[in-house]
């Protein structure tokens, strides 16, 4: 049973961190480009016979 | 820009999409089945193989793992591809996880029926198969990151983070709630008992809700309803937030499952809180679905798909409004056990999953086969049919949720039970269950006319195998590394991605299991609660293999209604050998967890006895099944002693050596309980799994004093 109890503790500690990461990253405003993404996921891929 | 030739998998895709189909269609038959056995218990059969406890698990796993897990890969192998702009990494392993988790399938639909099962909800299948299910996990886990490693588009698209999040929460879930022991091929043992046991499995059962039928559905959402309303999802910024707050709150929700049972208080307002704050994320991403449509709204009118998809996306929104509400106490305490719950499921099945698969369906079947839809007026019908049919099956099933719960806590003005019989409120409900099994076959039509529809879209086409389409890819010069910081960078790393969605959806489970498993203050124990013993042991065994926990609870809430009709409330202590649990989470019957003292050691044997061979000789209008073969099968006592060492390892305090007394000390508990039959004119089997299955029964929740008056009622 120690060994749940310690992964679970190193689990906690690395989690954390990265909500720390996470917060600031959103803080420090990284989504710029929040639109681009969903249109550029519309465009249908060029078929290849189309354009030999 | 670079131009790339890249040829996607097409095959992978009709594949996993026939599959589909097929167990689509065998699971919604079943789950009719096992709807009108609970009108007609003749329907059962008169066979261990087609008895509701055995089948329900086999409609629940068909549905679930075979009809939505296909369609899940379905969706993934499909989407995955073009967002990554790269054919899948590896068409062996696509094969592999295709015909593996077929044989996966079979698997579970041949042992169910046998009664080999470990009694936890969705996770019923036996060891070997558990082991398997990993296996074809982990290769689907690396085809995927495979692809995405090999991707020739840096950014990934938010349906992709869904996906990761899926494959990697159901690994993990699926991991922790699957430790068990073996006694041999086809049995295991849980390794947690009682309330810890019933704490891992609500929090493997609540999250395969939420990654299983969840988020890999959104993810699925995020692709192919921009895809069909051809518009850019509502807002890329708030799917962000919507995917990292869904993650990090549904893993903790887990105990909502489990209100005014034996699980710690603390441990209880945790889940509850966390249900009600999942609202938010939920509805922010039907919201994003939602308003992806505005200004397209008269697409809506002109095509079938996007008609299930506005059903799906308000299903969705509907059952994530009403989990939260069941989770606050004074709402579970009504609803708890009762067809509302199976109504709210339904919601979310029917509603979201199974309308999405079926937009899903019809969109990428012509689009694989380079062709129209063979019938739109077709699409059209099971789009109303499938609706109609949902409406039935809910409606009638809140109806007799709320009917049943509120009957069983009536009292008369003189402070007795209004329907002390609890078989009352059950036949009260009876029209409303044929109403459901009628709405159940409404929507099964329906699936049927998709499935014609599609066979004869597919009828005398070829499949376009391999898609070669050019793609643009930048060059690595037009790379500029200081571009983007924070979560754009995290969105081109996907390792690193996939480890921080692991430690972030962690942190729910770690947090609520680390107390629970420490503080042993939590599960206070009796000194009075002790073994089994070993024909008890065999006994509980039958009934987790005859599924009695489908339809009986085993554990009394604290509430006056309750300690009324049952008696004494259930305390942690009591379960600490009872590998696994067997709370239930459904009383289609009465709870069972007093029942050991309901009736008298002696004459109540014969008591069980009939009403097991046939429960209507003892409870008129009962719906239960007959189980006649029990008087007939052998319990296999040669096994018996190898449950004993595996439960000493387990830590249940059974003396060392005791497997070699185990055989003689059944003997004279059977010829006991033979004997007492026999005055009651009944000639029974020692060995029979009616003697053993009277044994436990009789020993269930007895082990602590309880007062008789309100036990005997």
């Amino acid at each position: 049973m120690e060994i749940i109890a310690f992964l679970m503790g190193v689990s906690l500690l690395v989690a954390g961190f990265f909500l720390y990461a996470f917060i600031k990253s959103v803080k420090s405003g990284q989504y710029e480009d929040d639109y681009t993404p969903s249109v550029r996921m519309l465009f249908e891929d060029q078929a290849e016979e189309t354009n030999p | 820009m670079a131009e790339l030739s890249v040829s996607y998998d097409n095959r992978i895709v009709k594949n996993f999409a026939v599959a589909t189909m097929l167990w689509g269609i065998v699971g919604m038959l079943v789950g009719v089945v096992i709807a009108f056995q609970l009108v007609e218990p003749s329907l059962n059969l008169g066979n261990p193989y087609t008895t509701y406890g055995r089948i329900r698990p086999l409609h629940t796993n068909a549905v679930i793992f075979a009809f939505v897990g296909n369609a899940i890969f379905m969706g993934i192998y499909y989407s995955l591809q073009r967002l990554c702009k790269t054919r899948m990494f590896s068409d062996l392993l696509s094969n592999i996880h295709f015909w593996g988790w077929q044989l996966i399938i079979v698997a579970a639909a041949l042992t169910l029926p046998l009664g080999i099962t470990t009694s936890k909800e969705y996770a019923e299948l036996e060891w070997p198969i558990d082991i398997a299910i990993t296996l074809i996990w982990v290769v689907f886990g690396i085809n995927m990151i495979g692809t995405i490693l090999k991707r020739n588009e840096k950014h990934m698209y938010v349906a992709i983070w869904f996906y990761i999040a899926t494959l990697v929460t159901v690994a993990v879930l699926h991991i922790v709630n699957s430790f068990e022991i073996p006694v041999n091929l086809f049995k295991s043992y849980s390794m947690y008992a009682g309330v810890q046991d019933a704490l891992v499995q609500w929090w493997y059962g609540h999250n395969a809700v939420a990654f299983f039928l969840t988020t890999p559905y959104l993810g699925l959402m995020y692709y192919f309803l921009p895809k069909l309303a051809d518009r850019p999802v509502y807002s890329y910024r708030l799917s962000i937030i919507h995917f990292w707050s869904l993650i990090f709150l549904y893993i903790w929700a887990g105990p909502h499952h489990l209100l005014y049972s034996a699980l710690p208080d603390w441990a209880q307002s945790l889940g509850v809180v966390f249900s009600i704050m999942l609202i938010a994320p939920s509805w922010g991403g039907m919201i994003n679905g939602l308003l992806t449509l505005r200004g397209v709204w008269d697409k809506v009118r002109e095509d079938s798909r996007l008609k299930f998809l506005v059903v799906a996306i308000t299903s969705y929104g509907m059952a994530t409004f009403e989990g939260p509400m069941h989770s606050l106490k004074n709402v579970n305490a009504l609803s708890h056990f009762t067809d509302w719950i199976p109504a709210h499921v339904h919601v979310g099945t029917l509603g979201w999953n199974g309308f999405l698969t079926f937009a899903m369906l019809y969109y990428l079947i012509p689009k694989l086969f380079n062709t129209k839809l063979y019938s739109e007026k077709l699409a059209n019908f099971h789009f109303w049919i499938g609706t109609i049919g949902i409406v039935f099956w809910v409606m009638a099933m809140y109806w007799a949720g709320v009917t049943q719960g509120l009957m069983w806590k009536q009292f008369t003005p003189d402070g007795y039970l209004m329907y002390p019989n609890f078989l009352d409120t059950v036949t009260q409900i009876i029209p409303m269950y044929i109403i459901r099994g009628i709405g159940g076959v409404l929507y099964l039509v329906g699936a049927l006319v998709m499935v014609y529809n599609l066979i004869m879209t597919m009828a005398g086409k070829k499949l376009v195998a391999n898609e070669n389409v050019i793609v643009q890819v930048a060059e690595k010069h037009e790379e500029n590394p200081k571009v983007g910081y924070g979560h754009r960078v995290l969105e081109r790393k996907p390792v690193l991605f996939t480890v921080l969605t692991t430690v972030a959806i962690l942190i729910g489970g770690a947090v609520e299991f680390f107390p629970a498993f420490l503080v042993k203050s939590n599960i206070p124990t009796i000194s009075s609660v002790k073994p089994y013993s070993p024909l008890e042991l065999t006994g509980r065994d039958v009934y987790i293999k005859e599924g009695c926990n489908s339809c009986h609870s085993q554990l009394v809430r604290p509430f006056r209604s309750e300690t009324e009709r049952y008696g004494e409330y259930s305390k942690a202590g009591e379960f600490v050998y009872d590998h696994p649990f067997l709370w239930g989470s459904k009383r289609t019957g009465p709870d069972l967890h007093r029942v050991g003292s309901k009736y008298p050691s002696g004459s109540g044997r014969a008591w069980h006895y009939k009403h097991m061979v046939d429960p209507r000789s003892m409870s008129p209008g009962s719906l239960m099944p007959p189980y006649p073969w029990l008087v007939e099968s052998d319990a296999k006592w040669s096994v018996t002693p190898n449950k004993i060492r595996v439960m000493r390892n387990l830590g249940v305090p059974y003396p060392e050596n005791y497997e070699h007394q185990a055989l003689a000390d059944m003997k004279v508990q059977a010829d006991g309980i033979v004997a007492d039959l026999a005055l009651s004119g009944i000639k029974a089997k020692p060995e029979s799994e009616m003697v053993a299955l009277i044994a436990y029964l009789q020993r269930l929740g007895t082990d602590i004093q309880t007062k008789k008056e309100t036990a005997q009622r």
